[in-house]
């Protein structure tokens, strides 16, 4: 810089101003710098934790999509049966544990003595002598002979093969003999992994093997339908009210004022409002999806009404004055012009809150869904479980197959919300462009 | 005023809008600047301007509203950065140094020169603290009381100390709008600045507090250097020594405040300062 | 008839009733070249028709729904002999249970044992009274719908402005729905507090709210006096309070940089993907976090503290914490980051041309203004956290531990409602009201949490605008 004008007497002052700045720019940038990357590695964080929670969840789900069965040579002879003819009512009665057991002991004849019998027949589930008895009543023509039949594994072995196999070494609740065992069904080649649809198909079980998500997918859709049929029109219906008719007085904000503070209220307290007044009270049955869907119909009603206000006053307010200079009543301008033009923003708000009350557990524990259920629920009156209880039931279970199972039903339930929440954004897109 | 599609229409086909006429050039120049280029994505906000601030001047930048003026005041300190869709080519200088070099830092830059936004903008913080934020980021006081003193110079010199001595800690958006604005003009006085950038200082005030925030600008062109955007022809009259007279992104004419607004030469200044449009 | 069918049935009746109305107004107008003589349309005429019949019936309808277990059951006992009756309720709730389950499936068991007859005659006589009540039920509703037809169909005439009427009705109609969210707050206050008041007889307040030791299970022996200090909550709030500092800890540094990283520094395309990432992370179900906790993040602390030297419980409060914080990010992100965006522009702009950088101006301007609006910001994610039941119920203890330790494991309230609730239950044991005047604290805690946050936030907001 060059001094040209005499009279800028601040001169001296400056420079130092311009050096004292400059001497403090490295630390300054250097903390800019800090400051930045504690941001990115904020953000950074929330991708990692997403992955992780995602990833967990995929892997620890996986086992559960495939099951291992074995063949197994079935004598169906009558003495072991304990019939007498193939009538099938006699059939159907059957003692097929005795023939499961003793064709399993025949394909290994030098397991002697009660407890190794008893070891060896517990790698077999529960559910094979089921298996075989339906075997036998499709086809009868096979009684007295003998048949190959395809029966699962226990959930141990099925676990020790997935996850911990070493040939005829012992794993986490298998034994070293169970371990050889199982090696010889091996080696004769006549154990299979196959796609396990019966999770899909059943009920639940003790039996982590025969463990399905039907009942909890039927009782979500049940809890879930009279959620909607209950919360939209309610919701809807009272968003108008509040928006196109409500004087401005005492009223209208006391109800204001509860929607907002509602909309915070922890879930839990539902539950307990349900449980007090529309189970004790009005004596609607525990463990009902009826229940359930009013209890989080009153939980999501706060949100629907508020997405349905907001997009109702997005509606511009020519529209209403146009409907009103041509002669049609309030009314008719709410539910015929305005509605209408808001549905968009009161679907994505609705299906907002059903994702919500889609995923929500701790109010339908209160109210008893929390029950063990093996048969799948008919009716909104029958007692049912849903997807989130079933989740938190079977993470409960000290079975380790349960853990997959669990995985695997968290995933059925996250694609339940990503389908439900890309529709909402989908709608919202739509509705932005307009 | 009439919108830019119908000044348009007042601009009659010869008018020749791609050379400056009058002076563009100061013998002391603080700032220069040449074939200044703006724009923002594709459009073009600024074209092909040149023009010098000379030292311890007032340079007033009046046109039409749209016309680029508070853009390419906006370059001066950089401060077309924070958009990111903004692009500013040619050659920017002050005191021969290119503002916009690859090693130049922008801080420096802006604590070298400061900028008056159109609406007060105090901190929500103490009357002291919105005048020693400046001094303190920067690390120009080393104690108390240097940094007490750079405050109570910078409230004197903008006329501000003797109506609010009394009060240095109440908060600053309490005052009122005229007095917000001349604590913002101490806030930027306090860094010591060499130029200071004005955009319409006094557009959101009433016209007392106009008056004295005009009257205040002719007293910093001693110590600074000052560029003023203003929407106000008076304005521009009565404070600046030098006018530019900006139209549709181009420098249509520039020269001494007094010629410009009795003798304009380009058809179109003229049209501006009789009022046509504008 | 059960509801659901008394329902179909009442739609139809309605269906019919438009049509009906439509065709009363059109005959009285003189056919349909003459509508335009009418004062309505003939559809309002139908709706309102419609209305009349559907509403009053539905009204009938859950009146008597909402009575008619326990006017059936008062009526039950009113047969009961004379010492079934003089039983304390519990157990004439268990008796009446019984019954209710035999009348439900008459598959029984006669096993000539005396209580058994008595039961079955007893069940016998409620299926009778049932089965009468169904049949007064359905029939009290299909002459209220056709009665109010009628009445209304009666004064129909050309002046009959049937549009104001229906449009009054459909009025009151929507009134009612949007006064379903106060009902709701009542609801919840009355049943919470009705409760509490039960349990506060048998416990004193202060023994609750200042007791040190909390043990319910000891309080389920027959006749002990429930005020004998298990009811203790002092370590509930403690636990639930230390669950919650840990998940801000970790969730409030987190949420705040990721908004101002994001509102301030990011790309629009890094923007784009890390919305829908925060919008994962906040749409995840409770549960689903309570499985991540229990099952993967609880071991890792534990086998990690293990490798360290230190003992760790294997529900830590630590492992509830870290995840629950999880959870809270996006809720503690985006409104911190409305809050930043409620900063008027000029400000920071201001404090950019005076040279300050990007970071001082965020530190200095930016989040000193906005302070109030994440103070709100952080009230919320806290009366969220406090509220937060599947996680702590999944990874959180049940032994409630008074320890500021988050190593160890300790348990809150919400886990505490959950756990003397579930299960089979006595409605009016200590135990069970216990679960009430908990959820009472976190009620109040909660309500209290959010109208001063959402109050905070919006004088802060007045400022600016």
């Amino acid at each position: 810089m060059t001094d040209k004008n005499p009279a800028d007497s601040n001169l001296a002052e400056q420079l130092s101003t311009t050096e004292k700045v400059a001497l403090s720019l490295r630390k300054r940038h250097r903390k800019e710098k800090r400051f930045q990357w504690a941001g990115l590695m904020a953000v950074g964080l929330g991708f990692l934790l997403v992955v992780i929670l995602i990833s967990d969840i995929v892997l620890k789900a996986r086992p559960a999509f495939h099951q291992h069965w074995v063949k197994l040579e079935v004598e169906f002879r009558q003495d072991w049966l304990g019939v007498t003819s193939s009538d099938l009512a006699e059939l159907k009665k059957a003692n097929y544990r005795s023939v499961l057991r003793r064709s399993l002991y025949g394909m290994f004849p030098d397991v002697k003595g009660r407890r190794d019998k008893r070891s060896l027949f517990k790698m077999i589930s529960t559910n094979a002598e089921f298996t075989i008895k339906q075997y036998l009543l499709d086809t009868p023509t096979k009684l007295g002979k003998t048949a190959e039949v395809w029966v699962r594994f226990d959930d141990d072995i099925d676990s020790y093969l997935k996850d911990d196999y070493t040939p005829g070494e012992a794993g986490p609740r298998v034994s070293k003999q169970q371990a050889q065992w199982l090696q010889q069904f091996l080696n004769k080649e006549i154990v299979d992994k196959r796609w396990n649809s019966e999770f899909f198909t059943s009920g639940d079980s003790r039996e982590p093997e025969l463990a399905g998500v039907r009942g909890a997918l039927t009782g979500t859709l049940l809890t879930m339908l009279v959620t909607l049929l209950l919360s939209f029109p309610l919701g809807v219906a009272a968003a108008i009210y509040l928006e196109e008719f409500a004087p401005k007085n005492r009223w209208t904000d006391i109800i204001e004022v509860n929607i907002n503070n509602l909309a915070a209220v922890p879930s839990i307290i539902f539950g307990l409002l349900g449980l007090a007044v529309i189970i004790n009270i009005f004596g609607l049955p525990r463990s009902a999806p009826l229940v359930g869907g009013i209890v989080l119909t009153l939980m999501t009603l706060p949100t629907i009404i508020i997405a349905s206000r907001a997009s109702i006053k997005a509606v511009p307010p020519s529209i209403r004055e146009a409907a009103l200079g041509l002669g049609a009543s309030k009314m008719q301008t709410a539910f015929g012009h305005v509605l209408p033009m808001a549905m968009p923003g009161i679907l994505t708000g609705t299906i907002i809150g059903m994702a919500q009350a889609l995923g929500e557990t701790a109010p339908l524990l209160m109210i008893g869904m929390v029950a063990f259920i093996v048969d799948v629920p008919a009716g909104v009156t029958d007692a049912a479980t849903v997807l989130p209880v079933q989740i938190y039931l079977w993470a409960d279970s000290p079975e380790r197959a349960f853990l997959a199972k669990t995985s695997a039903a968290i995933l059925v339930l996250l694609s339940f919300l990503l389908i439900m929440n890309s529709v909402a954004a989908i709608l919202r897109k739509k509705f932005e462009k307009n | 005023m009439i919108d830019l599609s119908s000044s348009e229409s007042l601009v009659s086909d010869d008018i020749d809008l791609s050379k400056t006429v009058g002076e563009i050039y100061a013998d002391d120049a603080k700032m220069s600047m040449r074939n200044v280029n703006v724009f923002y994505d594709e459009k073009q906000a600024i074209d092909n301007v040149s023009l010098d601030l000379a030292r311890n001047q007032v340079t007033a930048l009046i046109g039409p509203s749209g016309c680029g003026k508070s853009t390419f005041l906006r370059c001066l300190n950089r401060m077309n950065d924070t958009i990111p869709i903004c692009r500013v080519e040619g050659d920017l200088r002050l005191e021969d140094e290119d503002i916009y070099a690859k090693k130049l830092d922008p801080v420096l830059l802006r604590a070298r020169v400061g900028m008056v936004f159109q609406k007060p903008n105090p901190f929500p913080k103490s009357i002291y603290d919105n005048v020693a934020y400046g001094p303190k980021i920067h690390g120009l006081a080393t104690n108390k009381a240097e940094l007490d003193e750079i405050v109570v110079s910078s409230l004197q010199r903008a006329g501000l100390f003797n109506e609010v001595k009394d009060r240095l800690d109440a908060p600053g958006t309490g005052l009122s709008g005229g007095q917000q604005q001349r604590l913002c003009i101490a806030r930027t006085i306090a860094v010591s600045p060499e130029v200071i950038l004005m955009d319409e200082p006094a557009s959101a005030l009433d016209p007392i507090a106009t008056a004295v925030i005009e009257e205040l600008i002719d007293e910093l062109r001693e110590k600074y250097t000052i560029a003023i955007v203003t929407h106000s022809m008076q304005q521009a009259a009565r404070v600046s020594q030098t006018t530019a007279y900006f139209h549709m992104g181009k420098l249509v004419e520039m020269g001494k405040t007094e010629q410009i607004f009795t003798n304009p030469v380009h058809e179109l200044t003229e049209n501006y300062i009789t009022g046509r449009f504008g | 008839m059960n509801s659901s069918t008394l329902i179909f049935v009442i739609l139809f009746l309605a269906l019919f009733s438009y049509w009906f109305g439509i065709q009363r107004s059109v005959k009285m107008a003189g056919g349909i070249t003459k509508v335009k003589y009418l004062a309505s349309l003939p559809r309002q005429y139908g709706l309102l028709t419609a209305l009349w019949c559907g509403l009053p019936a539905l009204i009938v309808l859950f009146i008597w729904s909402a009575f008619e277990s326990s006017v059936l059951e008062s009526l039950l006992i009113g047969v009961l002999p004379a010492e079934i009756q003089a039983l304390p309720s519990a157990e004439l709730g268990l008796y009446l249970n019984d019954i209710k389950i035999i009348a439900a499936e008459p598959i029984l068991d006669l096993s000539s044992q005396n209580e058994a007859l008595e039961k079955y005659q007893a069940a016998n006589y409620l299926q009778n009274i049932t089965a009468n009540a169904a049949w007064l039920k359905s029939a009290l509703i299909v002459v209220v719908a056709l009665t109010s037809v009628g009445f209304i169909i009666s004064r129909f005439s050309t002046e009959f402005g049937a549009r104001v009427k229906l449009e009054n009705i459909v009025r009151v109609v929507l009134m009612a729905c949007s006064g379903i969210a106060v009902l709701t707050t009542l609801g919840i206050i009355l049943s919470v507090l009705f409760e509490s008041i039960q349990f506060f007889s048998a416990v004193p307040p202060w023994e609750f709210l200042f007791g040190t030791e909390w043990s319910p299970q000891t309080a389920m022996r027959t006749d002990q006096v429930a005020g004998s200090g298990a009811f203790g909550a002092i370590p509930l709030f403690a636990g639930t309070l230390l669950i919650t500092a840990i998940a801000m800890v970790f969730s409030v540094p987190v949420g705040l940089m990721t908004a101002i990283y994001l509102s301030q520094y990011a790309s629009p395309r890094l923007r784009s993907i890390a919305k829908p990432m925060l919008e994962i992370l906040a749409g995840v179900p409770t549960v689903v976090y309570g499985f991540f906790a229990a099952l993967t993040v609880a071991p890792f602390i534990r086998d990690t503290g293990d490798l360290m030297g230190l003992s760790v419980a294997s529900e830590s409060a630590l492992a509830a914490g870290i995840v629950m914080g999880i959870m809270i990010i996006p809720f503690v992100s985006s409104l911190s980051d409305d809050a930043i965006n409620a900063v008027p522009k000029a400000l920071k702009e201001g404090s950019l041309g005076m040279g300050a950088t990007l970071s001082e101006t965020i530190k200095l301007v930016l989040l000193p203004a906005a302070i109030p609006g994440i103070v709100g910001a952080i009230l919320l994610a806290v009366s969220r956290a406090i509220g937060e039941t599947m996680i702590v119920v999944m990874a959180a203890g049940m032994a409630a531990n008074l320890t500021a330790n988050p190593l160890e494991s300790v348990t809150t309230v919400t886990v505490q409602i959950v756990t003397l609730l579930t299960g089979d239950q006595e409605f009016d044991s200590p135990k069970t009201l216990a679960a009430f005047a908990l959820g009472l604290m976190l009620f109040v805690t909660t309500l209290a949490l959010n109208v001063f946050a959402l109050k905070v936030v919006r004088k802060y907001r007045e400022q600016y605008d």
